[in-house]
């Protein structure tokens, strides 16, 4: 079995679960315009993540396999439900901001991708770790994506000013594009592409080879 | 294995999981729904003393709220009526029920909210004499990708905006997005709604000039989002005009209401 440290900061950066694995690209985008919400979000999804790992393995045995999926969903459900009527009852402004992308974690890949892959074949505390491990490794990759779009999009850092605006009277002229979601896609991108070129096993295999140039009449 | 995935157990797991998430689930919801309803108050009525400009940040809600006095108003007469409760009536859901509310022909419509209820709920800033100070209108209308909600507060004059604010909408972030902007928001107060009767007020392209005859009517345009900027124009005009609130303003000045 792996050590708890090995669980816990495997998916940080040699297995991320957005860097490497590319899931939970959707609300990476959606959230991360802002680093406040983003952490809102992180620390929902890491919970959720965690808890429907660990409740999911705890019955994992008694799971028929015919409805595995279901049962998973199900918990991974209640738990979301639960999360996001905490947010309204006692950080109600920031539920206003993630509106619906609370409700989607149910959806995440990361969350239904940890109870298929891991909690159905491991014990409950074991993936209750894992399932926190990932979520760190969502959030950071979320705030990093989140710095840099706060910072250069808007000048702020947690809405305070650290780039004064032109608009507010001082110099930095805000790059519009940050604030938008494609934004994010860009970032992450860069991001792939610079781990992978620093941890070269991360690069996947070239799928086909393109074939030799042939001009007409010099083939075989 | 196999009473493992036999259909007897697979029914009885699905139906014990499905009573412990509901009643989970259940009792997160009833315990917590009356910090979210307290909640839910709070925010509209933040929102109504903000558009009003009377929002003082670090002072109770509740306190500030308490020279508010909430009212209907019917719009076809424009007169303070109590045909509704204003404490449980619902606007929004009013104007989507045929029988509360009537459809707007396509001329009349545009702010683009397709049929307008009949009752609206407005809120009164009184002054210390016990006279009216400030009016608080719900109003909303399309702009560019949405409906956008807000409230305008209008002076004892019926025709002087003292705010105007907006506390729901899904306009571009950094361009329609910037009606949350307070520095847009400042530019409102003190703008005059009426010119001869008419609605006057609406948001320019560029800068207003100050020393223009009609600066008064104007504001600035948002950069970059000329269809939201549009949109408030249009919503401003239908809230105000003859079929929103232009008959219930008239009774207001002239102490008919």
């Amino acid at each position: 079995m792996e050590s708890v440290k090995e669980i816990l900061t495997g998916p940080i950066i040699k297995n991320n679960p957005i860097a490497l694995q590319i899931l939970g690209i959707c609300s990476a985008l959606a959230v991360t315009s802002s680093l406040k919400v983003t952490l809102v979000m992180c620390v929902a999804l890491t919970l959720v993540t965690a808890f429907s790992s660990l409740l999911i393995s705890a019955v994992r045995n008694h799971t028929p396999s015919s409805i595995r999926i279901i049962v998973q969903m199900v918990i991974i459900s209640s738990l979301v439900i639960v999360v996001d009527q905490f947010l309204k009852a006692y950080a109600f402004a920031m539920s206003k901001q993630l509106s619906v992308f609370v409700g989607l974690i149910i959806t995440n890949c990361i969350v239904m991708g940890r109870a298929e892959a891991y909690a159905m074949a491991n014990p409950p505390v074991a993936s209750f770790l894992d399932g926190i491990g990932n979520g760190l490794g969502y959030s950071v990759v979320l705030i990093l994506v989140a710095v840099v779009r706060e910072l250069f999009g808007a000048g702020k850092l947690f809405g305070i000013e650290i780039l004064p605006l032109v608009t507010e009277g001082g110099w930095y002229n805000p790059n519009g594009l940050l604030l938008l979601p494609p934004s994010a896609f860009f970032l992450i991108g860069l991001l792939i592409w610079g781990l992978r070129s620093v941890r070269t096993e991360q690069a996947e295999k070239r799928e086909y080879k393109l074939a030799r140039h042939t001009a007409v009449g010099e083939g075989a | 294995m196999s009473s493992h995935e036999s259909t007897s157990k697979t029914l009885l797991v699905a139906f014990s999981l499905s009573l412990v998430c509901a009643i989970f689930v259940s009792a997160a919801t009833v315990m917590l729904k009356p910090v979210q309803e307290v909640n839910q108050a709070l925010d509209r009525k933040r929102n109504i003393l903000a558009a009003a400009g009377m929002l003082v940040e670090g002072k109770s809600v509740e306190e500030q709220f308490s020279q508010v006095s909430t009212r209907i108003v019917d719009l076809r007469t424009g007169k303070f009526s109590d045909a509704e409760d204003p404490q449980k009536y619902d606007q929004r859901r009013a104007a989507k029920t045929p029988s509360q509310s009537e459809k707007l022909s396509e001329e009349q419509d545009v702010a683009k909210i397709g049929r307008r209820e009949h009752y609206a709920v407005v809120y009164v800033v009184e002054n210390d004499t016990g006279g009216i100070d400030k009016v608080i209108l719900p109003v909303r209308g399309y702009g560019l990708w949405s409906t956008l909600y807000g409230f305008i507060a209008m002076e004892a004059d019926a025709n002087t905006i003292a705010g105007l604010g907006f506390y729901q909408h899904g306009e571009t972030p950094g361009l329609g997005g910037e009606v949350d902007n307070p520095r847009w928001i400042a530019f409102w107060p003190g703008k005059e709604v009426y010119r001869d009767g008419d609605v006057a007020v609406s948001l320019i392209k560029g800068s207003v000039d100050p020393s223009s005859a009609s600066a008064q009517w104007q504001v600035d345009g948002l950069a970059g989002a000329t269809l939201t900027s549009k949109g408030v124009t249009n919503l401003l005009h239908f809230w105000l005009g003859e079929n929103g609130f232009q008959p219930f303003l008239n009774n207001l000045k002239n102490g008919e209401a």
